[in-house]
């Protein structure tokens, strides 16, 4: 008897991974808990711990191998605890190969475009030496329909459509017609993102709403008290403000901080309030969620951020880190700008986004005084609320920020 | 220096055949690249201590022993006179100094930046460059390419003045009046070859039975009768004990014999790979026993962003292949569907007469049980061979005996290393009897007897 443990469930919207390392070896003896597998989702490279104690009997996958939830990993001998020290049963060899292939270099390079496995190709050239045709046709043989012309050739290995989102995209042009082209494969982590905003952008009408905080005097606050919380090893940021008074806003405003479940016809509120943050790395977006915003002091959630952001960018974060946020803000200051409009983190119904504070002429008591204005944008999905009730949301949001006394008074 | 960090595509560590080929490769792609070498330059020891002076040495060799063999054409010289000087500065300036030059000029004109100094891996996305021109580099991909070093002689220290490594060998210090080889191999052979030439009395001695081991014996039985009257002695199975060195001279116990003095000796027992001391151990990259870097067929090592190429990986440890591995790690890490999928690698010793040989030989064939059919011209009925005076050589091809199929060439007399390359082609494309008996071969060329070994198939089957 031996167990099958198959690549659990992943969290929202991670159906698949791919492989990074393979951390047992047939025939090892391991404990519970023992790390099995690394493995690299599209948002995090984690660890993939044994369930249980035994005799790892085989494994299933290899490095580079991109599996789905559900899929098989690794076979446990059962009862291989009971007899320490004895010798592994049969350690499975691989099968014998049997010699090269008998094929071209270029006819090669074709089966490993086309993504066509050439020892199952039966070659019908001198000597079963299997041809370009052969290959062509095993290639049509796995996809049933070769979309385009032969020449995709160019297309890079371990390409695959993108997950549609009920609307087909029409054909693409010949572009080598007018000029020579590229064809890029999409990093994991790109074709996620991409997947994931061509959902949201598709699936949810998003509305969006403009405003602007005076935040003259929380950026007085904020330099003021930079240096004494350096000394506490933190760096205090706009941004920790931001999840503040968004999350305390949130507690006001339970709307936006729920997901609507439209095959029941409900609207699900969280009576938690985890806050995404748009972190920019080297590899693409990542949006680490800090949790229970709304009961973290401001000092404390600057710490966590610092933490949590280092964690994303050196590709250390854990799937925990990744999942379970209710809302999502995105601070795009640092790289300037006026203003954005993001798009909703599906199935979150709102994303607030913050562009570059300026020094501007602001009229006050009838004198033109220099305050520094945020540029703010609410972003959410029109068939949870309406304009009304997102402008009380965001006005909530800035008053806050306006009067960082009630801020940090959580009033 | 401060922390002053850079930021590349793709870090190269290793400047040899296979780095310069990978970062060309890289920079064609589109790559920012950068190459650390600890000479700040590019061709490596194949190009500066290995293949190529000794080719050219050879080439120098081979030129005395046609002048030595033209009496019988009635063509007389006087005893060659060698100048070590002039010799040197020839292979230096106008072989190895020319091509040095034309790999710098690539890397410019390719925006390939060549980097002095020693890379230290400092974790998988970092490396330290110590040396000349410190600094941090953070990579997305890097690449080692940091070669292999001699193995010294078991149980003796490292090469000193009068017992020489290959490198040191190369340099050509004296015409030794007595040359010691150690090793039975192709660089012992080839180097033994050029000190012969030049006066010196060579004595090569071989641990095991065999010239060449592992190599089809009549493959390497016209060399090894060549190299038994152009050497002063051949001792195979034969130990070699204790070097003393003593009065500018060393002392060998040559088996079970009393001491003998020699001049110098060169030790050239194999290679290892290089992967110590450049802060592996920060990454997941995996080295076995021989310190050889486990790589897939992309070159990938365990570690997801750092690939390596040529003899950090192991065996074979031959410049072309680790050329045609640079440009697969390149075109992987540009996201190109690229493998080391390459069947035959061609092996050539180039010693007079040259042996090459690619795929499938018949000792191995033999060994793994495989059926196969032998077919095999000597070269004393090729007229080519004949009008060049040298009728020892021997075309040999390993086929499948159903499909005909060529699973292997092997090949000794001179030029052999030119004429391989056909056999490579054959085997590479699984190209069959038939491909190659009816394809025309210019006459009289020697290349004819890879068609008439096919056609001889063809008619015993």
């Amino acid at each position: 008897m031996s167990r099958a443990f198959a690549l659990p469930d992943l969290g929202e919207g991670l159906t698949e991974a791919q492989i990074v390392r393979v951390l047992v070896r047939e025939g090892d003896l391991i404990g519970e808990d023992t790390p099995l597998l690394e493995v690299e989702t599209d948002k995090a490279q984690v660890e993939i711990p044994s369930p249980l104690a035994g005799r790892v009997e085989k494994i299933h996958v290899e490095p580079g191998q991109t599996v789905k939830v559900g899929e098989v990993l690794v076979t446990f001998a059962d009862g291989a605890l009971d007899r320490p020290g004895a010798a592994p049963p049969g350690a499975p060899a691989r099968p014998a190969a049997g010699g090269p292939v008998p094929a071209a270099p270029a006819t090669r390079r074709l089966a490993r475009e086309l993504g066509v496995d050439l020892r199952a190709v039966a070659g019908t050239g001198p000597g079963g030496r299997v041809t370009d045709a052969d290959v062509r046709g095993a290639g049509r043989a796995v996809r049933p329909q070769a979309e385009g012309p032969p020449a995709a050739s160019g297309r890079p290995a371990g390409a695959r459509p993108l997950a549609p989102v009920g609307l087909e995209p029409p054909a693409l042009p010949m572009f080598e017609q007018w000029g020579p082209i590229e064809r890029l494969p999409l990093s994991h982590l790109r074709r996620t993102i991409a997947e994931r905003m061509a959902l949201s952008a598709a699936l949810v009408p998003h509305v969006t709403h403009f405003d602007r905080a005076d935040i003259t005097d929380l950026d007085q606050l904020l330099r003021r008290n930079l240096e004494p919380a350096r000394g506490r090893g933190v760096t205090l940021t706009l941004t920790s403000f931001l999840l503040k008074a968004a999350a305390l806003a949130l507690r006001e405003h339970p709307t936006f901080n729920a997901s609507l479940d439209p095959g029941a016809g409900e609207l699900i509120l969280k009576r938690y309030c985890h806050l995404g943050v748009a972190v920019a790395t080297d590899r693409g977006l990542i949006v680490p969620v800090l949790r229970d915003v709304d009961r973290t002091p401001v000092l404390e959630l600057a710490r966590a951020l610092g933490a949590l952001a280092r964690r994303v960018r050196d590709g250390k974060a854990t799937l925990d880190d990744l999942r379970g946020g209710t809302f999502t803000v995105t601070n795009i200051g640092a790289l300037g700008g006026t203003g954005a409009i993001p798009i909703i983190n599906y199935p979150e119904v709102a994303i607030l986004g913050a562009a570059r504070a300026r020094e501007e002429p602001v009229v006050r008591d009838g004198h033109v005084v220099p305050r520094l204005l945020l540029p703010l944008s609410l972003t959410f999905d029109h068939r949870v609320a309406d304009g009304a009730d997102g402008a009380r949301f965001a006005a909530d949001i800035v008053r806050r920020l306006e009067h960082p006394d009630q801020l940090l008074l959580e009033l | 220096m401060g922390d002053l960090v850079r930021e590349v595509d793709v870090a190269v560590v290793g400047g040899g055949p296979g780095g310069y080929t990978a970062a060309f490769r890289c920079a064609e792609l589109g790559l920012e690249t950068v190459v650390v070498d600890d000479g700040k330059r590019l061709g490596g020891l194949c190009l500066f201590e290995g293949c190529v002076p000794s080719k050219a040495l050879l080439h120098a060799a081979a030129l005395i022993d046609q002048a030595g063999g033209a009496a019988e054409l009635g063509i007389e010289f006087g005893p060659p006179r060698v100048s070590l000087d002039l010799l040197r500065k020839w292979v230096s300036e106008r072989v190895v100094g020319r091509l040095a030059r034309g790999l710098a000029a690539a890397a410019r004109a390719k925006g390939v930046e060549v980097v002095g100094g020693r890379a230290v891996f400092e974790g998988p996305r970092q490396l330290r460059v110590e040396g000349d021109e410190p600094q941090k580099i953070r990579f997305a991909h890097a690449l080692v390419a940091t070669g292999s070093a001699p193995l010294p002689l078991a149980g003796s220290p490292p090469a000193r003045e009068r017992v020489m490594d290959p490198s040191a060998a190369l340099a050509l210090p004296e015409v030794p009046e007595r040359l010691l080889v150690v090793g039975g191999g192709y660089v012992g052979l080839e180097i033994g070859t050029v000190y012969a030439a030049i006066g010196s009395a060579v004595t090569l001695v071989e641990t095991t039975d065999d010239l060449l081991p592992g190599v089809d014996r009549d493959l390497v039985q016209p060399l090894a009768r060549r190299v038994g009257s152009r050497f002063a002695a051949v001792h195979l199975g034969t130990r070699v004990g204790e070097l003393v060195e003593r009065d500018g001279r060393v002392e060998a116990r040559l088996g079970g014999a009393a001491p003998q003095p020699f001049d110098r000796v060169l030790v050239a027992e194999g290679r290892r790979a290089r992967s110590d001391g450049i802060g592996l151990e920060t990454t997941a990259v995996r080295t076995d026993e021989r310190g050889a870097i486990a790589v897939d067929d992309r070159c990938r090592t365990d570690e997801s962003r750092i690939y390596a190429v040529g003899d950090v990986t192991g065996e074979p440890m031959l410049a072309h292949r680790a050329m045609r591995q640079g440009v697969v790690a390149a075109e992987a890490i540009a996201g190109r569907p690229a493998a080391f999928d390459n069947i035959a690698v061609p092996a050539v010793v180039f010693t007079d007469p040259e042996i090459a040989w690619c795929g499938l030989g018949e000792r191995e064939a033999g060994r793994a049980g495989r059926p196969v059919r032998v077919a095999k011209v000597p070269w004393a009925a090729s007229g080519r061979a004949a009008t060049l005076g040298r009728a020892d050589g021997l075309t040999k091809l390993v086929l499948d005996p159903e499909s005909g199929r060529v699973l292997g060439v092997g090949i000794v007399g001179p030029g052999a290393g030119e004429l391989i390359a056909e056999g490579t082609l054959a085997v590479e494309a699984a190209l069959t009897a038939e491909d190659l008996a009816a394809t025309v071969h210019a006459h009289p060329t020697r290349s004819e007897t890879l068609m008439e070994a096919a056609a001889a198939f063809l008619r015993g089957r």
